[in-house]
C-alpha cells in the first residue's frame, strides 16, 4: 500500500472514530418499539433475519451512522426514509435495539440445516 | 328415443301460453258464472271421471319428457375429448348438461366435482393441469358465474394453462322461466373474457355443438395453450334431439396438432451463437410444457455447459444440478430466454432513484446477444398487457421451446469441437462452485431467525423437508411469498415437484390450485404439500370444503402473517416517499384485530386441522401429526403465524 493511501485511510478512521464518539446514544426500548411502529420488520422481519425483500439486520455490522447514511440513501429497493419520517435520534435508537438482537447461529449447530449441509 | 306423445318444450310452452292467454281473456265470464252459480251440491261423477278414476290413463298429449334430451349428445361429445373432471359451482342454466353428465354419463370419465366458487373451479383446473397435464372441463353460468371466474381465467391466460370452460346461458326467450333466467341471460356470453381467451363460440344446433366442442379443445391445446369458452344454450341442452339431429349429429374427430417447432435456420443460428459464447445464460420461463421438458433443458445445458436461471414459472430444471442458478446475466455474452414472458426484466434493472419504473438500464454488457424462443411470439392480445415490455433481441424464434429443444441441442452438438468442450468443462467446474457456494450461503442464511418467532419462513421450509424428503412429494403451491426458501432448500427434480405460480398474480389462486393439483396427484399416490397465504385464502375458503369432501389427500401449512403483506410493504414504500405516516401502513392492508383462526376454519369445512403454531419448535411434531391424516388420504392443515416473508 503507498503511503498515501495509508494516510487517507488513517484519517478516515480517524474521521469515523470521532463520528462514533459524537453519534447521539441509542435507546434500545424505545428503537424496539420504532422498529415495530414504523414497519422494519415488514421487509426485514421482526427478529430483523432479513427474506426476500429486506437485508438481514439483526446484529448490524454498521455503526449508527451508517445505518442512518444508508436509510438516508438507499440502494436496492428499499426505499428513502427522510428526517421527516425518521429522526436521527429515533434511527439510532432503532440501530441499539438492531444490536441487540442475536446474530444468526451457525447452520452446522442447527441439527437440520446440517443435515441439508450434508445432503 | 323420445316417447311419441310428448312434445318438445317449444310446443309444450306454447300450448301453455295459449291456454294462459284463455284464462286472461275470461275474467268476466268467470266472476258471472260464481256470482249466479247456486249453492254447490255433491254431483255424482260422470262416466268420464269414473272412467279416469278406474280406467287406464290416456296417454297425455302435453308431457314434457323425453329419453333423449340434447344435452346427452353434448356429454357423448365431451365425453370424447376425455375430461377427466368437471370443476363446477352448480347452475341453472347448464343444469341439463349436469343431468345428463351425472344420470346419461354415469358421473364417470368426466367426474363432477362440486366446488362453492366459480373462481376456485377454474384455479383448481388451473393447478390440476400443471401437475397432470390434462385440461379440466369447467362450467359456470354464462353471466354471474363467468363473472365469479374471470380472474382465475385470466390467471391461466397470463400462465398459458388450458382451461375448458362452458357457459350455460339461455339464449331464447321464451324458455326463459323468471326474472332469474332472464338476469342470467346474456346476448354474448364470452364477450366478458374474450380479452383473455383463446377462443370461443355459441353454437345454435347440436351439430354446430359438436363441431365447435372439438374444435375450442384443438386450439386451446396448441401451443400457446390458452383457456376457450363454449357457450351452451339451454334450449339445446334441455330439448330433445331433432330428428334432424338424430340423423346427422356425429362426434367428430379430434386431433391436436403437434407444437410448432422453431424452424432450421434459426435453430442453427442460435446453436452457433450458443457454443461460441464465453460466458452463455439459459433463462427458463415457461419452458417445460412436459415432463421430457425437464430432461430437455437439462441436455442443452449440459452439453454446452450454460447455467440455468429459473424464473420459476414450472418445474423446468433440477434444483441441485451444479448448472441451476449458477450463472449472472450480467457477465454472459449470450442469454437465451425460453418461453420467458418476462425477458425484458431480465435483462433490465430499474434503478431505486425513480421506483416508478420509470428510469431503468440494461444489466447486461454492451454487445450481449439475446435469443428469445416462445410460442407467445405466436399469439397475444391487445388489451391485457400481459405480454410484458418488448424485448430488443438479436434473435426471435417463434415456436414452442420444448418442441425447439431437440433440434437446438443437435444443432449445438454439431458445433463442438475439441477446443469448445475443453473450455466448456472448465467453465462447467466453475459453475459447479458457484453453486455450492449458493447453496451453503443459502443454509447459512436460513438459520437467522431460526428460533423466532412468529415462525420464520426459512424455519418452516426446513421443517416441511425434514418431514416429507422421504416420501414422494409434491409441492403444490408458489414460493414468490415465502422468500422461495423450499428452492433454496429442499431437492426438486421430478416434474410434479413444483407447479409455479398464479401467472397474472391475481390472489385466489393459491387455494384452489392447491386443491386441484392434489386432486392430480392423488391418483398417483403422492403427498401433496400447500403453503398457504392466508390473505389468498380468504377470497374462497370453501375449496377447503370441496378437499374434504371429495377426500383429496393435501397438507397446508398455513404462512399466516396476518396480512396483505405485499401491499403492506407497498404502502410503506408509498408513505415514505411521500414522506409522512409510515406508521400508518396497516391500514387496509394488516390482516389483525380479531386475528383469523385457520386451524378453526378449517374444522369447520371438515377437515383436520391444527394450530395456531407460534413457537417454532411446535411445528415438526404439528407436520408429522398432519401428515398421518394426509397418508389416509384426508385433507389437514396446519396454522403457522409466521415472519411476513
Amino acid at each position: 500500500m503507498k503511503l498515501a493511501s495509508l494516510i487517507v485511510t488513517a484519517a478516515a478512521l480517524i474521521l469515523t472514530g470521532v463520528a462514533a464518539a459524537q453519534a447521539p446514544a441509542g435507546n434500545a426500548d424505545n428503537g424496539k418499539r420504532l422498529f415495530l411502529r414504523d414497519g422494519c420488520w415488514e421487509c426485514h422481519g421482526y427478529a430483523g433475519q432479513g427474506g426476500r425483500d429486506g437485508a438481514r439486520i439483526a446484529a448490524t455490522a454498521l455503526n449508527a451512522q451508517g445505518l442512518i447514511r444508508y436509510v438516508r440513501r438507499p440502494a436496492g429497493a428499499m426505499p428513502a426514509f427522510t428526517e421527516k419520517v425518521a429522526t436521527d435520534q429515533e434511527l439510532t435508537d432503532i440501530w441499539s435495539y438492531l444490536k441487540t438482537l442475536p446474530a444468526p447461529k451457525a447452520a452446522k449447530d442447527i441439527p437440520l440445516l446440517n443435515q441439508l449441509k450434508n445432503q | 328415443m323420445a316417447k311419441k306423445n310428448s312434445l318438445g318444450r317449444r310446443g309444450f310452452l306454447k300450448g301453455a301460453a295459449a291456454g294462459a292467454a284463455a284464462l286472461v281473456a275470461k275474467p268476466a265470464a268467470v266472476k258471472a258464472q260464481q256470482a249466479q252459480a247456486p249453492r254447490p251440491t255433491a254431483p255424482l261423477p260422470s262416466a268420464t271421471q269414473v272412467a279416469f278414476e278406474t280406467g287406464t290413463p290416456p296417454a297425455r298429449v302435453d308431457a314434457y319428457t323425453t329419453d333423449r334430451p340434447g344435452a346427452d349428445f353434448m356429454v357423448d361429445v365431451l365425453k370424447s375429448l376425455n375430461f377427466d373432471y368437471i370443476f363446477a359451482n352448480p347452475g341453472s342454466s347448464f343444469r341439463g348438461l349436469q343431468e345428463s353428465f351425472i344420470n346419461y354419463g354415469g358421473n364417470k370419465a368426466p367426474e363432477w366435482i362440486t366446488c362453492c366458487h366459480e373462481e376456485s373451479s377454474v384455479a383448481m383446473a388451473h393447478g390440476y393441469y400443471k401437475i397432470e397435464g390434462k385440461p379440466i372441463l369447467c362450467m359456470a353460468h354464462g353471466t354471474v358465474g363467468l363473472q365469479h371466474a374471470s380472474m382465475a381465467i385470466y390467471n391461466a391466460y397470463a400462465d398459458r394453462v388450458p382451461v375448458y370452460l362452458i357457459l350455460g346461458n339461455e339464449q331464447e326467450i321464451g324458455f326463459r322461466r323468471s326474472d332469474v333466467e332472464w338476469a342470467h341471460a346474456v346476448q354474448d356470453a364470452a364477450s366478458m373474457v374474450r380479452d383473455y381467451t383463446k377462443w370461443d363460440d355459441s353454437p345454435i344446433s347440436l351439430g354446430h355443438f359438436a363441431e365447435s366442442a372439438v374444435r375450442a379443445y384443438k386450439i386451446m391445446m396448441t401451443p400457446p395453450m390458452e383457456p376457450v369458452v363454449l357457450c351452451a344454450n339451454g334450449f339445446l341442452q334441455e330439448e330433445p334431439m331433432s330428428a334432424e339431429d338424430r340423423r346427422s349429429a356425429r362426434v367428430p374427430k379430434l386431433v391436436v396438432p403437434g407444437p410448432p417447432a422453431g424452424d432450421a435456420g434459426s435453430v442453427a443460428e442460435a446453436a452457433k451463437m450458443l457454443v461460441a459464447a464465453e460466458n452463455p445464460v439459459l433463462v427458463a420461463g415457461r419452458v417445460a410444457r412436459t415432463p421430457n421438458g425437464i430432461k430437455l433443458l437439462v441436455e442443452l445445458a449440459e452439453t454446452i455447459q450454460a447455467p440455468v436461471m429459473d424464473r420459476r414459472f414450472r418445474m423446468n430444471f433440477p434444483t441441485r444440478h451444479p448448472l441451476y442458478n449458477s450463472g449472472n446475466v450480467a457477465n454472459a455474452d449470450v442469454v437465451m430466454g425460453l418461453e420467458v414472458p418476462d425477458f425484458w426484466f431480465v435483462t433490465h434493472g430499474q434503478t431505486p432513484i425513480n421506483r416508478m419504473g420509470m428510469e431503468a438500464k440494461s444489466i447486461v454488457k454492451p454487445g450481449t446477444r439475446l435469443i428469445t424462443i416462445t410460442a407467445g411470439d405466436l399469439f397475444s392480445r391487445s388489451n391485457y398487457q400481459d405480454f410484458g415490455r418488448y424485448a430488443d433481441v438479436d434473435l426471435a424464434i417463434a415456436a414452442d421451446a420444448e418442441a425447439t429443444l431437440p433440434a437446438l441441442i443437435e444443432a449445438c452438438k454439431k458445433l463442438l469441437t475439441g477446443d469448445r468442450k475443453r473450455a466448456m468443462e472448465e467453465r462447467g467446474k466453475k459453475l459447479a462452485e458457484q453453486h455450492k457456494k449458493n447453496r451453503d450461503s443459502d443454509i447459512e442464511q436460513a438459520a437467522a431467525g431460526w428460533d423466532a418467532s412468529p415462525v420464520s419462513t426459512a424455519r418452516m421450509a426446513a421443517e416441511l423437508w425434514n418431514q416429507i424428503q422421504h416420501e414422494d412429494w409434491s409441492l403444490v403451491s408458489d414460493l414468490t411469498f415465502v422468500s422461495w426458501w423450499p428452492q433454496r432448500l429442499w431437492q426438486f427434480d421430478k416434474p410434479y415437484h413444483f407447479i409455479g405460480g398464479h401467472g397474472a398474480y391475481g390472489i385466489g389462486y393459491g387455494a384452489p390450485a392447491a386443491v386441484g393439483a392434489a386432486l392430480a396427484n392423488k391418483k398417483h399416490g403422492r403427498i401433496s404439500v400447500n403453503i398457504q397465504c392466508d390473505g389468498d385464502l380468504n377470497y374462497a375458503p370453501g375449496v377447503l370444503w370441496t378437499a374434504a369432501h371429495h377426500r383429496i389427500p393435501l397438507l397446508s401449512i398455513m404462512h399466516n402473517n396476518r396480512a396483505y403483506h405485499q401491499e403492506y410493504m407497498f404502502l410503506e414504500d408509498m408513505a415514505a416517499r411521500a414522506t409522512r405516516g409510515i406508521e400508518n401502513a396497516h391500514i387496509g392492508t394488516a390482516i389483525k384485530d380479531p386475528n383469523i383462526n385457520y386451524a378453526t376454519m378449517a374444522k369447520a369445512y371438515g377437515m383436520y386441522s391444527a394450530g395456531p403454531i407460534e413457537n417454532p419448535n411446535d411445528l415438526g411434531p404439528a407436520i408429522k401429526a398432519a401428515l398421518e391424516v394426509v397418508k389416509k388420504g384426508e385433507p389437514a392443515l396446519i396454522d403457522v403465524v409466521t415472519q411476513p416473508r
